[in-house]
């Protein structure tokens, strides 16, 4: 709990005296709700007694709509779900669809995942902590760290043709090969991150505004984080320790040498200096995957899942009728379910799949991260101060399109 | 020293849409409604390598009293369409629509209950921005565009 | 500890309640009745050797409709609905499911906020997608939906272009004492 405080000689007032409390309204049209939130506060003064949240206002539909196209259709929409760390999103959608079909992406197709996956957690982090300096009056580290995202959007651009919404991963491995010079743009780019993000960070980490904005404001404890099923920087801001990179490797993140960051507090403070930490961590495993890189195909040799060469579509006719075969028919995982789960820039993104054996699934469901982070939000604002939502807010990086799916 | 020291006249002849349609294109106040991914990316729009304020409508409002250009950005839901109708209703004339990607355009590949198919059964759009979501550039040649056409406007058409 | 054991451990302690087991890839996991539900959970939860403390995710099942080609008779099921539970152990990282079977939307399913409170927004999004009720929930009400939407859209019978308007402007407001929750 917080307690105000007050400028000497002003007796705060006794809770017997408070006669009538105020609700105050928060967006769903708000600048510091990043979009489409909603918040109802009820305040006695500037203390907030209790908080309301309501979802939904970018209620899209993802679960039904995954149900009514191909499997390799969803990629679109499962990037389109966060679209901070985009590429991330539609990785895991391929891996959960593979782990349902029980094959494998080639080495260089994972060791690229784990690249442009990597990329896509610098970039959540920088949007998230650039936002949220905003909402805490400091402009100018947005500026930095746009700088870095946009040298991120750049090498994605190159990579697939779009700058957000790049449509790369495919089930059982990537769409093409990563471009010529790419790898040499990727390591400039690596190295002008650490001296923006540096600077960045130099510039709030001992900023006395930023401390006494974000230091102990709205903590949260250990237990309650795991009663709320919270997952990711958000968790490991509280002292617990958990990464799925780590604990059950995917993509071969068993090769890289890399650490979890874990702060103890679990305040505002903590839940953004970790994106700091984690940012850094994610500038060394790209750099030492792209030192590991394997050769090799990128995509699984499979005729079920892949298509053909353009090349062989054009001048066989048994390449013409597989390509045919797979656009019109789709890959058509077996009977079963399957709960699969990775490490997105906020924590365990899941997704659980159930197949009737024909090429639409019967049912997606996602886990999304900020679904349990935010549901514990209302709990953490008791006692906190009106100005504290909005420091509050941008710490547990809640992203509309994954919240409300 | 400035432009009268080379007139001979400090008077100008001009009409009064010229004059005001001139201040108006170059100081847009853009309320940002972003609701999806097209307002992340409209941060690369207002961020430094695209710079949005090159074409004078860099002061974001969230206020929709203190703003003219309504950017539409991102997906537009039953449950925010009213809200999204207050918000236009409460902005002072004049005041322009730019509708910025697929989904607030025409409800993008979100052809489900949940999604209003384009933002013009609500209110009315001066600018459809193509893409999913669009490049910065074309929203600086959607800003472009609006003031090409506010240019061409008679300012007692807004009375 | 491995899926296997785990549900081995399940029958050796529920025996026939265990209605069916499930495994592919190396996932496991049990159905059973909403009765059972909390008791099965919490033994879950606080065998040593188990220890499941997080329920990870909660998303239920229309399988109306499922199977109807005929090709599988065993495909052909008696209840409508299914909810799985995902269940996490934080300290021995390990993970289960737990599938309860509904006939259909008047069963009751007892609602976990009383043990994890991380259920609430998950069950409540199940109430509104799929219609199925949670006793004991403290503010049963929509949660992606607005409020004048009629129906329940993941079901298999609704059709997915079924738009429905929402009128007023602000759709709800936070009055009673245990919607704060």
């Amino acid at each position: 709990m917080n307690t105000p405080k007050l400028p000497a000689g002003v007796e705060p007032v006794a809770q017997s005296e408070v006669t009538e409390t105020l609700v105050v309204n928060i967006g769903p049209s708000h600048p510091i709700t990043h979009g489409t939130l909603r918040l109802q506060l009820e305040l006695d003064g500037e203390t907030i007694l209790r908080a309301g949240a309501e979802i939904g206002y970018l209620h899209r539909g993802y679960e039904k709509q995954s149900e009514t196209v191909f499997y390799n259709m969803v990629v679109p929409y499962a990037e389109r779900m966060n679209y901070c760390s985009t590429i991330h999103n539609a990785s895991a959608w391929c891996y959960a669809v593979e782990q349902l079909m029980g094959i494998e992406a080639p080495a260089r197709a994972q060791a690229i995942r784990v690249i442009t996956s990597e990329m896509a957690r610098i970039t959540d982090h920088c949007v998230c902590l650039g936002a949220n300096m905003v909402d805490l009056g400091a402009l100018t580290n947005f500026w930095y760290l746009n700088n870095v995202r946009e040298k991120m959007l750049f090498l994605f651009q190159e990579l697939s043709g779009a700058r957000m919404m790049t449509n790369y991963p495919r089930i059982g491995g990537v769409v093409q090969d990563l471009p010529d010079g790419w790898i040499t743009k990727l390591r400039q780019a690596m190295e002008d991150m650490q001296g923006l993000v540096g600077d960045v960070k130099s510039l709030v980490s001992n900023n006395r505004i930023f401390i006494d904005r974000t230091q102990g404001v709205c903590p949260t404890t250990k237990e309650r984080a795991l009663n709320f099923g919270w997952t990711g920087p958000c968790l490991r801001s509280t002292g617990l320790s958990m990464d799925l990179r780590k604990d059950q490797p995917y993509w071969g993140y068993e090769r890289y040498d890399f650490k979890v960051p874990v702060y103890q507090n679990g305040d505002t403070m903590d839940r953004l200096l970790i994106r700091f930490d984690e940012m850094e961590e994610s500038r060394k495993i790209i750099l030492q995957a792209l030192d590991k890189l394997p050769d090799g195909p990128h995509l699984v040799d499979d005729h079920l899942v892949v298509l053909p060469e353009k090349d062989k579509v054009y001048n066989q006719m048994e390449a013409l009728i597989n390509h045919f075969k797979l656009v019109m028919h789709g890959v058509r995982p077996p009977k079963g379910e399957i709960y699969s789960f990775t490490e997105s820039p906020n924590g365990e993104l899941g997704f659980y799949i159930i197949s009737d054996g024909s090429p639409r699934a019967w049912r997606v469901r996602v886990r999304p991260p900020c679904f349990a982070n935010y549901s514990a939000f209302p709990q953490m604002l008791q006692g906190a101060m009106v100005a504290d939502v909005a420091a509050a807010l941008g710490s547990i990086n809640i992203i509309a399109g994954e919240l409300d799916r | 020293m400035g432009l009268e020291s080379q007139l001979d006249n400090p008077f100008l002849t001009t009409t009064i849409d010229t004059v005001v349609n001139w201040g108006r294109k170059y100081s847009m106040w853009p309320l940002p409604f972003g609701t999806a991914c097209c307002a992340v990316e409209f941060m690369g729009v207002v961020g430094p390598k695209y710079d949005i304020s090159r074409f004078g409508a860099e002061l974001v409002r969230f206020s929709p009293r203190q703003a003219d250009l309504l950017l539409v950005m991102g997906t537009v839901t039953q449950k925010m369409a009213p809200i999204l109708k207050q918000i236009y209703d409460q902005m002072p004339q004049p005041k322009w629509v730019v509708s910025m990607g697929a989904c607030a355009s025409s409800g993008g590949f979100y052809d489900n209950y949940s999604v209003v198919q384009g933002i013009d059964e609500i209110i009315p759009v001066d600018i459809y921005v193509a893409g999913c979501p669009p490049t910065p550039e074309n929203v600086i040649g959607a800003v472009y565009k609006l003031q090409q056409k506010i240019s061409q406007e008679k300012v007692a058409a807004w009375r | 500890m491995d899926q296997s054991q785990i549900t081995d451990r399940l029958k050796a302690r529920f025996g026939e309640r265990i209605l069916s087991t499930y495994a592919l890839c190396g996932q496991e996991a049990v159905t059973i009745l909403p009765a059972d539900l909390v008791e099965v959970l919490t033994f879950l939860r606080d065998e040593p050797e188990l220890r499941f403390n997080m329920l990870m995710d909660v998303g239920g099942v229309d399988y109306l409709g499922y199977g109807g080609d005929g090709e599988d008779e065993d495909e052909v099921r008696s209840h409508r609905f299914e909810i799985a539970y995902q269940m996490f152990s934080y300290d021995l990282r390990h993970r289960y499911r737990v599938k309860v079977a509904v006939k259909d939307d008047s069963v009751e399913v007892p609602s976990l906020w009383e043990i994890w409170r991380g259920a609430n927004w998950m069950e409540r999004e199940v109430y509104d997608m799929f219609g199925i009720r949670f006793t004991g929930h403290p503010n049963l009400r929509r949660i992606l939906n607005h409020d004048d939407f009629v129906g329940h859209p993941l079901r298999k019978d609704y059709p997915i272009t079924k738009r429905q308007k929402l009128s007023r402007p602000i759709d709800h407001l936070l009055t009673d004492k245990q919607e704060w929750a």
